[in-house]
């Protein structure tokens, strides 16, 4: 059984809750002792109905003000894959939320009240799940009970976000209607809508291929820990821990690590099962080498005729996470990227982009919390990276306050300055 | 070839992961060890990541004094095997030097007490890191947790103001003083912790298997019959053949009962089940609407 990890983008009235209630509950995956806790409160707060959002809305404080504060992780599994859901409000002030769920999902479900239509904050989410490469993205025309089931609807609706989308980049598309709240091609396909030939949204959930979204072409192993066990049984072992963050690598391959740019052969891929033959993202392995060379954390293991770039001086997209302090061009801040941690100056900001329109806007200096750039960066030591479009595990980065120590940005590598 | 990872393995070398950035980024980590199953496949899980070296950091375990007699059994032997530390934290220490005051009365327990040990011995230790087996499918507080938990001075959690988790990149600087709990498991549930001990032919102790056992039923649980619970007169005692799917402290930790003597049985037990772990057995989340994030929010676990 494979695992896969989606987000869900939305606010309360266009049906989120309701449907991820729906997928939970007809997968069996919510408790009768968590619907009487939901119904007991509900009760209290005075509505008519349980409000589903109390399941994932945990926190007093939410509860209280009826809002979401935070990703709230769900988890469902079906006979054939096991989902974990990043459940992520969205309003605009929680932009940081959606990219924090989003960072390592494999589809996002954006949900379009049918009624409505294609909504400035549909935009949003739509270009933040591109921004961070989520491989699927499900269009979920919900609330067609509302529109008699109108496939004219329907396809208006699916003309109006394909010409927006037309200047993203997403690379599978695919639009459901649905009712969340009468499970209109939720679970199973609904007869209401004949006219839909497509898959109901756990179907698609259950069979959308996602295997082949990780890079198995990149070879790059980001050296996370060295195993040295000292003991009689393993006296030379010198084994170099870390997660696959790209490619396939095999016994017998040449590789060259950086930054010292030796080269020698991978010797074995040992797992505590015995050595395997062959290992890919994102596993997380301890290689062996035929020579013995100086290694150490944050170096990198690839391939002699495929690198990454290794350069101090970096272009990315940086979503601004933190509240109370901004980005401007002069800060000093710390920046991890795979297991490598330096520092970073901000060199410059080419242009904040408007989340809603897209408009770039390049005389903007600064950027504060929920807000995304173009930022040119310059390390203190080589960082050895791809691409984001590239490569989701060897081109993000996240920024840290030297000072508070608290996480202040998240980056996606566009390349080296021209 | 066929480039899939099972739902299992992905989440074993998610965890792997996990423990390998703490042991390079951390000072002095250690691994909490209750006894109990999410523990016992954290144990597990670490001795997988830095093998063929031992696993390097020690266990604590934050003793209410009121466990299982099986789950002591289990800890020592375990310890052993594997030729780790193990270090004693223990309650009945904190209530004899006046740090914190016993109950008393018929719902008498220690689990609240443990917050203070465990925050204690942090930092008599001087722990940065202490791993918990905590689940975000366990309870609603618990679904907001990070992988990287961050504790201020005091050990105290700030749900509205936690760090960011983006891709596999972990923030884990903190001050002196500070320290981070780090849930290696906080994607699983119970179910994969099930399979995963089946798949892994990992020992527990047993009695999570089912068994006879002395019980009473009180709050709408099973609870055992132990020393360390006061049976009221109009409390019945009888013998019924039972299962925990959780070890925690014995005066508020109940019993389900249950058929269920192997793994496989249990996995269809808890495949069908209707309730969810806590909300079965676990008399301290029952005390309020937001008991554990209230504990949590002090430094419980």
């Amino acid at each position: 059984m494979e695992m896969m990890r989606f987000a869900t983008a939305g606010s309360v009235d266009d049906g989120k809750s309701t449907l991820i209630g729906r997928l939970l509950f007809d997968s069996k995956s919510i408790f009768e002792d968590q619907l009487d806790a939901v119904a007991d409160v509900s009760d209290r707060m005075g509505l008519d109905e349980p409000n589903l959002a109390l399941l994932t809305d945990g926190l007093r404080a939410e509860r209280e003000q009826g809002i979401t504060i935070d990703v709230a992780y769900r988890y469902f599994a079906t006979p054939k894959r096991k989902f974990i859901i990043a459940d992520t409000p969205g309003h605009v002030q929680y932009t940081r939320n959606m990219v924090t769920g989003a960072s390592t999902a494999d589809l996002a479900i954006i949900l379009i009240d049918a009624r409505k239509g294609v909504l400035e904050q549909s935009r949003r989410h739509s270009f933040i799940a591109s921004l961070l490469r989520i491989p699927h993205l499900v269009v979920a025309v919900n609330k067609m009970d509302l529109v008699d089931y109108s496939e004219e609807r329907f396809d208006q609706i699916v003309e109006e976000f394909g010409h927006f989308a037309s200047k993203l980049e997403i690379t599978d598309l695919t639009f459901i209607p649905i009712s969340a709240l009468k499970g209109d091609n939720v679970v199973e396909r609904s007869e209401k809508t004949p006219w839909y030939a497509g898959a109901s949204l756990l179907h698609h959930l259950e069979t959308v291929h996602i295997a082949s979204d990780r890079n198995l072409i990149d070879a790059r192993l980001p050296v996370q820990y060295v195993i040295r066990p000292h003991s009689e049984e393993f006296h030379d072992y010198r084994g170099y821990a870390g997660s696959i963050a790209g490619g396939v690598l095999k016994p017998g391959d040449d590789v060259v690590v950086l930054p010292s740019g030796f080269t020698s052969k991978i010797a074995r891929i040992d797992t505590p099962e015995g050595p395997v033959s062959e290992a890919f993202a994102p596993m997380s392995v301890t290689v062996t080498l035929t020579d013995e060379i100086d290694i150490s954390r944050g170096d990198m293991i690839c391939r002699p005729h495929n690198q990454p770039a290794s350069s101090q001086d970096i272009e990315a997209m940086v979503c601004w996470l933190s509240e109370g302090t901004s980005l401007v061009p002069g800060n000093k801040v710390g920046i991890k990227h795979t297991t490598r941690s330096a520092r970073a100056l901000v060199k410059d900001i080419q242009y904040r982009l408007d989340v809603n329109t897209l408009h770039r806007d390049s005389a903007a200096h600064s950027l504060s919390l929920n807000e995304i750039g173009r930022v040119t960066l310059r390390t203190t030591q080589p960082l050895f990276f791809d691409e984001y479009r590239r490569n989701r595990e060897t081109g993000s980065f996240i920024l840290i306050d030297e000072a508070t120590n608290n996480t202040l940005g998240a980056g996606m590598i566009i390349g080296t300055p021209q | 070839m066929n480039y899939e990872l099972s739902h299992l393995k992905t989440l074993e070398a998610e965890s792997i992961h996990v423990f390998r950035e703490v042991a390079a980024e951390f000072e002095r980590p250690v691994l909490l060890f209750s006894g109990g199953k999410d523990s016992i496949v954290m144990l597990h899980l670490a001795t997988k990541a830095f093998w063929p070296a031992r696993m390097p950091f020690p266990l604590m375990h934050i003793d209410t004094g009121h466990n299982f007699a099986e789950v002591y059994e289990y800890r020592d032997r375990r310890v052993s095997e594997l030729g780790l530390k193990l270090v004693v934290a223990s309650v009945q220490e904190s209530i004899d030097s006046g740090r914190v005051v016993e109950q008393t009365g018929p719902g008498a327990s220690r689990n609240q007490l443990q917050t203070t040990t465990l925050l204690d011995a942090l930092g008599e230790h001087g722990f940065d890191a202490a791993f918990g087996g905590a689940r975000r499918d366990e309870e609603r507080a618990r679904a907001k947790e990070r992988f990287y938990s961050f504790r201020d001075d005091f050990g105290q959690w700030d749900p509205k103001n936690q760090r960011p988790e983006l891709w596999n990149l972990y923030n884990g600087r903190h001050h002196r003083g500070e320290h981070i709990r780090i849930f290696p498991l906080s994607n699983w549930t119970e179910l994969d912790i099930w399979q995963y001990i089946g798949v892994e032919d990992i020992d527990v102790p047993s009695i999570y298997y089912a068994h006879e056992r002395e019980v009473i039923a009180r709050d709408g649980m099973w609870l055992a019959v132990t020393d360390f619970i006061a049976v009221a007169d109009h409390e019945l005692v009888e013998t019924r053949q039972v299962r925990f799917r959780t070890v925690g402290d014995a005066t508020c930790t109940g019993a389900v009962e249950s058929g269920a003597s192997t793994v496989s049985a249990i996995i269809d037990e808890v495949s069908a089940t209707r309730i969810t772990e806590r909300g079965a057995t676990r008399a301290d989340d029952r005390a309020s609407e937001a008991a554990m994030e209230d504990r949590k929010r002090e430094g419980y676990f």
